[in-house]
């Protein structure tokens, strides 16, 4: 007798150890119920669209990646391929390496997509992308779906000084795809001892303009948006509305309590970085719910006698790397939707003695702009030029 | 054991710039105010309104929990309970 099997002895043979769910049955699923959609087809076929949610594993790379996508083995998954047999045959490979709640969607996309059902088209990356990005895409966190998310985001740094140069850079590495910067200044040389985005034959220049060449030089899939102004009541809300997280690197107290107001009236998160010789604050501000504000942290800013100037005081040049880079992950972290961002936690950091430490900070509800009852339309005015001015 | 407060940059030139300073006692973190005012003179002003109440732009945390959450200046103090100070910074060029 042969051990030779037919191609339909072994459909016959995976039918029977490997349950069906039909596209109906799986669009009715919610919450725990819902399995990890693994789709098994070659990745060609899925640019016509895959089902919601799912992550494309080709089925030559199945028994490679399976364990990085899923990792306990008894976790629910549909599998599911063009027409409902090679999911079925996955299903058999996956049963042998101990994965023990596994259903094969019948009938496949085909019978998903005849059914009406909702498909989702995968932004595809360019090959030259492909190649650029290609340690996010070697990160489950990131991948093709997340980069492409990146590739789409908008971020509005305000500032292009000593944080907003090292944000700017890593976010414009890593495939930011539109950067708004806000900056009325023009890059002088004093500037050259830390602000990384500028350089010495742009001294002159506005900054806008020189991030702009350095951004491009850096990374073309980047659309730099140069706003060359100074941050004020009338056109923050503006401005910020056409954006998905904002990032502050200003340097000033009342551009701060602006860029907060601004980002609580319009939901957005706010990254916040601040820095003072040897001394750097960064903490994250997400808009909803019990989460805390600037005006929570600090309710009010210090008055101009005990906040010396920025020219004053001075800073470490290494420092504002250090923070401006803690903004650019803070903000990669909520456009990937990934990890715990610094909501209600200041993170301090003391260059002297090389230390990191955490405080907590909740929500005020007495908060004007955030609390039970937050003044309408508050929105910090920002009318001298000091550097650092209070609030009204 | 005492109680350790952690003073911020901004105020060390206040402290013969020590970052640290160690307190004998002190019941709350009022009394840890009212000592530190009495040893560096400055820092009342610093860390105090003109009612006697925490500035509204300086941060006093308890093993890093806001005090204001936990009953501001009257909150309690422990020995080995260290008290941070944190100001408002706003620097970013």
């Amino acid at each position: 007798m042969s051990n030779a099997k037919s191609k339909s002895d072994l459909i016959k043979a995976a039918r029977a150890e490997i349950p069906e769910v039909t596209p109906a049955e799986f669009a009715r699923l919610t919450g725990a119920d819902r399995a990890t959609l693994i789709d098994v087809r070659e990745k060609s076929e899925g640019d016509a669209g895959l089902l919601p949610g799912a992550q494309q594993i080709p089925r030559g790379y199945l028994e490679l990646r399976i364990e990085q996508a899923v990792p306990a083995h008894d976790a629910p998954i549909v599998l599911y391929c063009q027409g409902g047999t090679r999911s079925l045959l996955a299903g058999r490979t996956l049963r042998e390496m101990g994965y023990t709640n596994l259903r094969s969607l019948a009938g496949g996309f085909d019978a998903w997509k005849s059914a009406g059902l909702p498909v989702e088209i995968p932004q595809r990356l360019t090959d030259a992308q492909r190649a650029r990005y290609s340690r996010h895409l070697l990160i489950p966190e990131v991948g093709e779906k997340g980069q492409a998310k990146l590739l789409a985001s908008r971020v509005l740094l305000i500032g292009a000084g000593g944080l907003g140069s090292p944000a700017a850079l890593y976010l414009a590495a890593a495939g930011v795809g539109h950067l708004g910067i806000v900056d009325d200044d023009v890059v002088d040389a004093s500037n050259l001892q830390r602000q990384v985005l500028h350089s010495t034959e742009r001294v002159g220049m506005p900054k806008t303009e020189s991030a702009k060449i350095a951004i491009r030089g850096l990374n073309a899939d980047v659309e730099v948006i140069e706003h060359r102004l100074r941050l004020v009541r009338d056109n923050a809300l503006e401005l910020f509305s056409k954006y998905d997280v904002i990032v502050d690197g200003s340097d000033n107290f009342g551009t701060r309590y602006l860029v907060n107001d601004a980002c609580v009236l319009l939901k957005k998160p706010n990254v916040h970085g601040s820095i003072f010789r040897f001394d750097g604050q960064a903490t994250t501000f997400v808009p909803g719910g019990t989460n805390p504000c600037y005006r929570c942290l600090f309710p009010e800013p210090p008055p101009p006698e005990l906040a010396p100037s920025c020219q004053e005081a001075g800073v470490l040049g290494a420092l504002p790397g250090i923070i401006g880079v803690l903004q650019s992950i803070e903000t990669l972290k909520l456009l990937l939707g990934v990890g715990e961002p610094l909501v209600g936690r200041l993170l301090l950091y003391d260059a002297l003695e090389q230390r990191f430490r955490e405080v907590k900070y909740a929500r005020d509800p007495s908060c004007p702009a955030c609390g039970d009852h937050p003044m309408t339309a508050l929105l910090a005015d920002y009318s001298e030029a000091a550097c650092a001015v209070p609030v009204r | 054991m005492a109680i350790t407060v952690k003073i911020p940059a901004p105020l060390r030139p206040l402290t013969q710039n020590l970052s640290e300073v160690a307190l004998e006692s002190a019941a709350t973190v009022g009394a840890a105010v009212e000592e530190l005012s009495r040893r560096y003179p400055g820092l009342r002003e610093r860390l105090l309104d003109d009612k006697g109440g925490l500035r509204r732009y300086v941060n006093l945390f308890r093993n890093d929990q806001d005090v204001r959450s936990a009953g501001g200046l009257e909150a309690k103090l422990s020995d080995g309970d260290r008290l941070s100070v944190v100001p408002a910074i706003a620097g970013g060029r």
